[in-house]
């Protein structure tokens, strides 16, 4: 007899599982459309490779991963594939996602598939292959694909193998009946397990309230090394790190995977599913869902394809809505309620539950916490939820995080044991989330910091680029200046040029600094212009006389229109810059810097004003934007600017005009008001 | 609306809980109407009316819905608990202040149920035990010792105290705190109070509290560490400074732990989980600590009984506790705690 | 020696409370030498709280800027983007009480990302120029457009834009993505009977 260790806290609630027992797996049939959503797993949303009007076969991939924790979608039956889009899922935000929806044709016929019955002649690299390629992802209701739990390091070794055939939730027998019936697949689909991991040890862990279903595996697993394990009923047992803490008294580090601890946890259906994958080369296309609860009228097993509406399979075991307050899919403890009945069933769903409201009465309204501790008693990871309760009112994360909030299962032990009934697992969902939320966006205000000091890096570096052309500039000029003074002896042509030149710039110079500079820069490119003309004028000349100076002509042409092109470019930055100092003297050329000022300046005269003097101010600001708007578009037609440019800015003073109307009638209603 | 799971819920509810430790209380108050005459019992429903009146009051300032608050019955828990320490025979208006302090200020002036940082009958019981000194200390001499009133004479001590001048008799308590020149022995022979083990009545009324005790643990309506953790500290104590009976002795741990409100106070004050620390270590330390003053206060403090102060003194330091004493959380090396 | 003591109290007084002093003066420059934390200064603290949107609606050019002003003692309450939340932890950090956001400087609201209406762009560059963090992809008479994900939603590029094409949308949408429970709202309950203290309007 194996040694059980046990794990703290866990509740024992009513198990209501005798009702969905009474009658063996039943076959759901073919619906007439199947809605597979493209995601049904924990990880990536899978990629539809079908378009509308394809026609499909039973077992044929319409969907790809999209990445490693993907798996594909494969068609449940053989149809037409009527629609790729969005349709509610079973989701508790009732939101909708993408989904493929098949009309099938009722002939269910298969596409051309085969396994290997010896599969020990494949590697491991292969049968992970297959196991992906089936689009197996955890069926006991998280999702996680089934090939990326099994590709483990290689440098880690599995001790343990550990089948989870514990099924800890109330009403849900899917597993059970599972155990029952089909026990020689499940076995089977262990021995392909053991093959891939080469575990010291396999057991499979049951629930000591299922006594037909520990005799059925027991009697399968005979002559082989597969430990069939009891042990007593608790909720939540059946949680992967409960289990692994039940079965080998270790416990998975905080954060890590129970490969850390030389541990792999595999559901009883996700075995049969990898049998199925491996010897038969059957994808995941259908699955055994639990249907009960007094809103039905026979409750039972059924397997039913993915991709079923639920009020198809409710329909068959006699649901009658007027009884049901609210659908569950999962159990009652983990659970969510579906947002309508027509939502479709998909890998996860290991139970519809449709309870009456007396089986399942809504919650009454919350107590005050007494913090009786009962809470802390129930909880299987050892939490104080009192604690983390009081923290996640008061929003204080950090105290969450350091009580270990992100250990929580969100098993509901702790909501289901409190006596003032506190929605404790929202709130730790609640607060998980909002504490995700903030990590992500620490990680981008860092992000912009540091772009935006990367930036300001930037700018610096390219002023101080441009300071030290400058200078240079300025020093080879003095150098000539000086040579020239120094080489000059007598009264030569040159040396007076230069005086007259330097004694017209004073004279400039004297006639007023700011004026000057600009008239000097316009002269500049008008004289340049000038010289331009003429050597282009000699050029032609030259070129129509078939002269030998043509080439000498053209790189004086050439020289002189790139002078041209420096002093226009002169020209316009001092133009540029002197208008940026008139708005901003300290900075002028930092645009964002100018932005900042006008926007702060807008904002100060906007916080002191009413309601009804911003709405004024709003208006007096689009009319002043309409203005500018207006007189750029004048100026461009007048510049004869490309008729692009003309059309902007048509259609922006058209759509400003708007505004201002909008704003005046709005700033009517205001007044009226 | 959107429910999250579980959307089972289990059996238990506040107003469950608090009935459950109104019951308890049963075969304590029995045993005291036995011994000291109905004033007990007429203090506690004199008690609950005001209880229930000042909670009323409260939730209508505070702009609460009367009905769903009044129905947790935590206004009658707290006036019981307090009506079971006061001397029986109390005037009208000592226990009218004292419930108006338990319920008004120690409660709901900090938020209410669940808010209240210390235990209010505790609260109401030292205020009245320091303001007015003479009327906390007159306490009923027990059956067989002296003449026990009637019910309509404990109506009359309640509502008109001028025309009802009962006999009081120091309790072993007081005795054993006051005595400072007989051996324990000869305590036991001069005072016909002192009983058997540790006083008439008291003793029996302590066994009723434990009895009380065990079966709301039975019900699992608070955990074993608390209690067991200060009677322990309490034995403890008292065995280790036990000088075989000197004048100067603190008492034997049998008398402690039979004597005064030890068996009320750890099975319905220290277990208020209010008020008290919420781990399983935390409540053994907290317990431990109560035991431990209450022994230090009780034979070196100026009052006899000590439960009061001791609880409002750890109430203080729960908050302490608990940062101290986060249990191990599954999955994690050390234990959390401390940053 | 005692009996010197004795005879001078002042004396000893003197001698007791100036060797005591040299004592915990000893002490404590040990301790500030062996315990010295390189900790970081404060302005790089009040900047990692700081949403790093650099939208200048505190007045100030950036957010480091601000968090500067901030360690000279400038009120904590002048950034919209960081909200109450940020206000708090600013708060907490510098040991101060948490003041409520000064709305001169704009209010709190849902985070934005800015968007080109792209066909209406006419490829001026001034966006890109007034962008702090470099979000804004395009090249004088191309068509510029937003890296959405770089975006920090300052909306100093809106002004700028000659064509005003320049629209703040909300950052996203609700989504199976983004979607997550919300704290239990007690209203929702059917009574707003939680123990806190919900807000009353009537009786405020």
């Amino acid at each position: 007899m194996r040694k059980i260790y046990g794990f703290h806290g866990g509740i024992h609630p009513p198990e209501n599982k005798h009702q969905s027992l009474r009658s063996p797996i039943a076959d759901a049939g073919i619906p007439p459309e199947l809605v597979i959503p493209l995601s049904q797993h924990i990880g990536a949303p899978s990629r539809a490779v079908v378009a509308v009007g394809d026609r499909v076969l039973k077992g044929q991939m319409i969907a790809e991963p999209s990445g490693f924790v993907s798996v594909p979608v494969h068609a449940p039956t053989s149809g037409t594939i009527a629609a790729v889009e969005d349709r509610q899922i079973a989701h508790p935000s009732g939101h909708a996602a993408p989904c493929i929806v098949i009309a099938s044709d009722g002939r269910d016929q298969w596409i051309e598939h085969g396994g290997k019955a010896d599969y020990t002649s494949l590697d491991k690299a292969e049968l992970l292959e297959r196991i992906r390629n089936a689009g197996i992802a955890g069926m006991g209701g998280a999702g996680f694909p089934a090939a990326v739990k099994l590709s483990v390091k290689p440098d880690i070794k599995i001790e343990t193998l550990i089948i989870n055939g514990t099924e800890c939730e109330p009403y849900i027998t899917a597993d059970d009946v599972l155990m029952r019936e089909r026990a020689g697949e499940i076995i089977e689909g262990t021995n392909i397990l053991r093959h891939i991991v080469q575990p010291h040890e396999t057991l499979i862990g049951i629930e000591d309230n299922k006594p037909e279903a520990l005799a059925a595996m027991r009697a399968a697993a005979e002559g082989s090394d597969i430990d069939i394990v009891e042990f007593p009923t608790k909720y939540p047992s059946g949680g992967e790190k409960q289990l692994i803490e039940i079965l080998t008294g270790k416990q998975v580090p905080s954060g890590g995977l129970p490969a850390d601890v030389g541990v792999i946890c595999q559901n009883v259906g996700s075995a049969v599913a990898i049998r199925d994958a491996v010897v038969d080369g059957r994808p995941l296309i259908s699955r055994i869902t639990t249907v009960t609860g007094e809103g039905v009228a026979q409750p039972q097993n059924f397997e039913v394809l993915l991709g079923t509406s639920m009020h198809y399979l409710l329909d068959k075991a006699g649901y009658s809505a007027e009884k049901n307050r609210r659908l569950i899919m999962g159990g009652p403890m983990m659970g969510f309620t579906v947002p309508s009945p027509d939502v479709p069933i998909v890998k996860t769903t290991n139970c519809l539950l449709a309870p009456a409201e007396s089986e399942l009465p809504t919650p009454p309204p919350a107590q005050a916490c007494i913090r009786c501790g009962m809470c802390a008693e129930a909880c299987p990871v050892t939490l104080l939820p009192q604690q983390m309760f009081w923290f996640a009112q008061g929003k204080e994360f950090e105290k969450l995080e350091l009580h270990n909030l992100f250990d929580c299962i969100e098993c509901g032990a702790c909501s289901w044991v409190c006596p003032s009934n506190i929605p404790l697992v929202q709130y730790y969902r609640a607060s998980k989330a909002e504490i995700l939320q903030l990590r992500r966006d620490t990680e981008k205000s860092e992000h912009s910091r540091i772009r935006f000091e990367a930036r300001q890096e930037r700018l610096a570096k390219e002023e101080a680029e441009k300071e030290a052309k400058r200078a240079a500039r300025k020093k080879a000029a003095e150098e000539r200046a000086q040579q020239a003074a120094t080489a000059g002896g007598d009264e030569d042509p040159i040396q007076a040029a230069i005086e007259r030149a330097k004694a017209k710039k004073a004279a400039q110079q004297a006639g007023g600094g700011e004026v000057s500079e600009l008239e000097k820069l316009e002269k500049a490119v008008a004289t340049t212009r000038k010289r331009l003309e003429t050597a282009t004028g000699k050029l032609e000349t030259a070129k129509a006389e078939g002269s030998d100076l043509v080439e000498a002509l053209q790189t004086g042409v050439d020289k002189t229109k790139a002078k041209l092109e420096a002093a226009e470019k002169a020209l316009h930055d001092y133009q540029q810059a002197n208008s940026g100092e008139q708005a901003k003297p300290a900075a002028p050329t930092d645009a964002a810097q100018a932005a900042i000022e006008k926007a702060m300046a807008a904002r100060a005269a906007d916080a002191s004003l009413s309601p009804e003097d911003k709405a004024r101010g709003q208006l007096e600001k689009l009319r002043q934007r309409l203005e500018k708007s207006r007189t750029k578009l004048a100026e461009s037609r007048e510049n004869g600017d490309e008729e692009k440019i003309i059309e902007a800015l048509e259609a922006t003073v058209e759509r400003l005009s708007q505004k201002v109307a909008e704003a005046e009638k709005q700033l009517q209603e205001t007044e009226g008001a | 609306m959107r429910i999250t799971s579980p959307h089972a819920h289990g059996p238990m509810s506040t107003p469950r809980v608090m009935l459950n430790v109104l019951l308890a209380t049963v075969p304590g108050i029995v045993v005291m109407t036995h011994f000291f005459g109905f004033g007990t019992l007429v203090n506690i429903l004199w008690g609950g009316l005001v209880a229930v009146a000042c909670e009323a009051l409260a939730l209508k300032l505070r702009g609460r819905p009367l009905g769903f608050y009044l129905k947790d019955y935590s206004a009658l828990v707290t006036a019981t608990l307090l009506c079971i320490a006061l001397p029986p025979y109390s005037p009208w208006w000592l226990i009218a202040v004292g419930i108006a302090s338990a319920i008004l200020l120690a409660k709901h002036l900090y938020g209410g149920l669940g808010y209240n940082p210390f235990n209010p009958a505790m609260a109401g019981y030292v205020i009245l035990l320091i303001s007015f000194p003479v009327q906390m200390t007159a306490w009923a001499p027990p059956r067989g010792v002296g003449e026990l009133p009637g019910l309509l004479e404990a109506l009359q001590a309640c509502f008109t105290p001028a025309a009802f001048d009962g006999v009081t008799m120091a309790t072993p308590l007081d005795v054993m705190k006051q005595n400072n020149s007989l051996l324990v022995k000869d305590l036991w022979q001069q005072n016909p109070q002192f009983g058997r083990w540790a006083g008439v009545g008291w003793e029996w009324a302590n066994l009723a509290f434990l009895a009380g005790g065990a079966w709301l643990l039975y019900k699992r309506i608070f955990t074993w560490h608390a209690p067991v953790a200060m009677l322990a500290a309490l034995t403890l104590m008292a065995a280790l400074f036990n000088d075989g009976g000197s004048s100067a002795s603190g008492g034997s741990p049998l008398f402690h732990l039979l004597s005064g409100a030890t068996m009320f106070g750890a099975f319905f004050i220290v277990t208020d989980p209010v008020t008290s620390a919420v781990s399983v270590r935390g409540r053994l330390v907290y317990g431990a600590m109560i035991g431990a003053l209450v022994y230090i206060i009780r034979v070196r403090g100026n009052y006899p009984d000590a439960v009061a102060f001791a609880v409002l003194i750890m109430n203080f330091a729960a908050p302490f506790i608990d940062y101290y004493t986060q249990p191990r959380t599954y999955g994690h090396q050390r234990s959390g705690g401390g940053e | 020696m005692t009996d010197l003591f004795a005879q001078y109290p002042l004396l000893t007084a003197l001698i007791a409370l100036v060797t005591l002093g040299a004592v915990f003066g000893a002490v404590l420059g040990f301790a500030a030498e062996r315990f010295k934390t390189e900790g970081n200064p404060i302005v790089d603290q009040i900047n990692a709280i700081l949403p790093q949107t650099q939208c200048g609606q505190c007045g100030h050019p950036g957010c480091r800027p601000y968090a500067e002003a901030i360690a000279n003692g400038e009120a904590i309450n002048k950034c919209p983007p960081g909200g109450e939340a940020g206000i708090q932890a600013l708060a907490d950090l510098l040991d101060v009480e948490a003041i409520p956001l000064d709305e001169e400087h704009g209010e709190e609201s849902v985070k934005k990302v800015a968007y080109i209406r792209e066909p209406e762009c006419i490829g001026c560059t001034k966006c890109l120029q007034a962008c702090p963090v470099d979000a804004i992809l395009g090249a004088a008479k191309q068509m510029h457009t937003i890296i959405t994900s770089e975006c920090t939603g300052c909306d100093l590029c809106v002004e700028p834009c000659p064509v005003d094409c320049i629209d703040m949308v909300p950052a996203e949408e609700e989504g199976l993505q983004s979607w997550h429970w919300e704290l239990p709202d007690p209203v929702a309950r059917k009574v707003e009977i939680i123990a806190t203290d919900a807000p009353r309007d009537e009786a405020a």
